[in-house]
């Protein structure tokens, strides 16, 4: 018998079995929308720009993110702000503002595909294989975590919560392509605030309201430092061990430009957009409830250390990742508790579906199609996708027991992100506003910069590189990448030729492809309310804005 | 694309039900819940307030129907 087991009753089961009805429910409906591969992989390219918007911050929405915000919340304070307003929602705004027009311009069906016309074939299959692999992964972690979650909550013995929670996602997707991600995700979005709100409601009642929680961290081993965000930044010697130059260069930029602006299956999302406003403003609209989920995840873990005694242990229950469950155990009465339940099981299924999502889009258009059976009819990709989606989900049971041997899955992320993302942003953002850049240039500032952050990992793993934590390294894991990248796209170049214009049209910026030009990125619409540098000015003024209180 | 079901008739579909459950267990807690919940009736409000967001998807869904095939359907954020 865990400590951390929920006293759930027939309430809370009803709430969430209904949940998983409407989430197969839309598999089903959704399915008999899709006529070719386009439905099933992009939605037809067909969505309102508020739905891919919050399809958009959901898909990252899943419940590890919420689990370990949380935790951090607990264990470094109101710095893991940082996570939210310097790592999140710039990047969010220059995808949408900067980047966006070359992606939907130019009318990939993928990240990789860019790559492939922007560069040359060997970067595009490097680049499709890692992606793919990267995937599976990380869908593995999070069928894995929400079996974990499961096993210590409700008492479901692992290999149950794997097969169901495999079983609903292999379903809906499968059934109803991406439409069916998306439409599960922006249900999902709802679904995990009404059940995180309540804790953060009775979590504050409990502490005294907000002065009682001031008050309350200020005394406890955190301490005041807890209560600020850049105020010790000068040095390290605050919670999170950083500098100001780290956090805004390391964590604002190299990995956060490299998770938001790079990741398919992020950017999915908003290719699926029905026109190229929608596709602008849809990471935008994301970064409007970014802003604030941390007083349902930051906050919890706040209100967590101070009433929680004993949190923070290295091991068992008390462990700061159990923040968020130990709370729904202390607070929560039936009724609620179901919906919070529901919440973070959607929230670990709608993760693993857009991992899912992503890889069979990549996997069929980008490694079947480009490379082994080409000018077939589309119906047979559709079929392939559908088996990709499956052969997906079995591998990624495999690999969820790869994640159960890693203390802390947070940082296994991390460390994925930091060997994938961070050159894959370097690359980009040269090649982009950079035509010279010639196609081999594109291929090894890749590779190479892969391999810089690699060696750094497996060189901290095996003890040769000292680094204050995980997250230190992934902090310079990523930026060793990112430079590494940018150093050898200037050094090849001048001895590789450079691809011909014609062939860059809508790829590169000055290149007036119809979608590209300095018009277009400051182009807005004629209403002031769908314009998307507008929309996302305002953004960057509520990131600035809410740090005031934090300072 | 043939046109989808429209996503507010989902998320109404959803909480208005969870707003009905979650509001009846709201009425009749017994004081050993609502003690769990630091004396905050939140079955009750939480109940409540989905029922609202449920009905209120409903009555934009009704209010602005999505319209015929090939026509644009965004009139709303």
């Amino acid at each position: 018998m865990s400590g951390l087991r929920l006293d759930v009753d027939f309430v809370d089961y009803l709430i969430l079995a209904i949940y998983f009805v409407f989430v197969l429910g839309v598999g089903f409906a959704a399915r008999r929308a899709i006529r070719d591969s386009s439905d099933f992989f992009l939605s037809g390219r067909s969505m309102p720009a508020w739905v891919t918007g919050l399809a958009f911050v959901s898909a990252n929405l899943g419940a590890l993110e919420i689990i370990g915000m949380a935790a951090n919340g607990a264990q470094y304070g109101m710095m893991t702000l940082h996570y939210y307003w310097v790592g999140a929602v710039p990047a969010m705004v220059f995808l949408g503002i900067v980047m966006m027009p070359f992606y939907y311009g130019s009318k990939v069906r993928s990240v990789p595909e860019f790559l492939r016309r922007r560069f040359n074939r060997p970067t595009h299959l490097f680049n499709a294989i890692s992606f793919a692999v990267a995937q599976v992964l990380i869908a593995g972690v999070n069928l894995y975590a929400l079996a974990l979650i499961l096993q210590a909550l409700l008492g479901w013995p692992l290999w149950l919560s794997i097969v169901i929670g495999a079983a609903i996602v292999l379903s809906y997707i499968t059934l109803g392509g991406l439409s069916s991600a998306i439409y599960n995700e922006v249900l999902q979005f709802f679904v995990i605030l009404a059940g995180l709100l309540p804790i953060t409601v009775i979590g504050l009642v409990k502490v005294g309201g907000w002065d009682g929680l001031v008050e309350k961290v200020r005394a406890s081993d955190l301490g005041d430092a807890g209560l600020h965000t850049f105020s010790q930044t000068a040095s390290t010697g605050n919670p999170l061990g950083a500098n100001w130059i780290g956090i805004v260069f390391g964590l604002g930029f190299v990995l956060s430009f490299g998770y938001w602006t790079t990741n398919f299956a992020e950017v999915q999302r908003a290719l699926s957009a029905k026109d190229m406003n929608a596709a602008r403003r849809t990471p935008i609209i994301g970064a409007f409830p970014k802003l604030l989920i941390p007083a349902v995840t930051v906050l919890p873990g706040l209100i967590a250390l101070v009433t929680v005694q004993g949190l923070g242990a290295e091991e068992g229950d008390l462990t700061y990742n159990n923040a968020i469950p130990l709370l729904m155990r202390d607070l929560l009465p039936n009724g609620v508790l179901g919906v919070a339940v529901t919440g973070l099981v959607a929230s670990f299924m709608a993760g693993m579906a857009a991992n899912v999502s992503g890889f069979n889009t990549v996997f069929t258009y980008d490694i079947w199609q480009s490379y082994l059976r080409k000018d077939r009819p589309d119906g047979y990709y559709l079929r392939v996708g559908r088996i990709a989606t499956i052969v997906g989900v079995l591998v990624g049971i495999g690999t969820a027991f790869i994640a159960a041997g890693f203390d802390n899955i947070m940082n296994y992320i991390q460390a994925l992100f930091s060997l994938f993302n961070a050159p894959l942003f370097a690359t980009f953002i040269v090649g982009m506003f950079w035509k010279r850049m010639s196609a081999w240039a594109g291929f090894w500032s890749l590779l190479l910069g892969f391999l810089a952050s690699l060696t750094l990992y497996l060189g901290y793993l095996g003890g040769v590189f000292a680094f204050n934590s995980d997250l230190e390294e992934s902090f310079w894991g990523a930026g060793a990448a990112f430079l590494t990248a940018v150093v050898v796209a200037v050094v090849v170049t001048p001895f590789t030729p450079a691809k011909p214009e014609h062939e860059l049209r809508g790829l590169v910026y000055g290149l007036a492809g119809p979608s590209t030009g300095a018009d277009v990125i400051v182009a807005g619409d004629r209403v002031w309310w769908r314009n998307p540098v507008l929309l996302g000015g305002v953004a960057l003024v509520l990131a600035v804005v809410l740090y005031v209180p934090f300072w | 694309m043939n046109r989808l079901f429209d996503l507010r008739a989902v998320i109404g579909g959803l909480f208005t039900p969870y707003g009905v459950i979650v509001t009846l267990v709201g009425l009749f807690d017994d004081p050993a819940e609502i003690d769990k919940a630091q004396g905050v009736r939140i079955n009750l409000w939480m109940g409540l307030a989905m029922l609202a967001l449920g009905l209120l998807m409903l009555l934009w869904l009704r209010l602005n129907p999505p319209k015929p095939l090939e026509a644009g359907e965004e009139k709303e954020d």
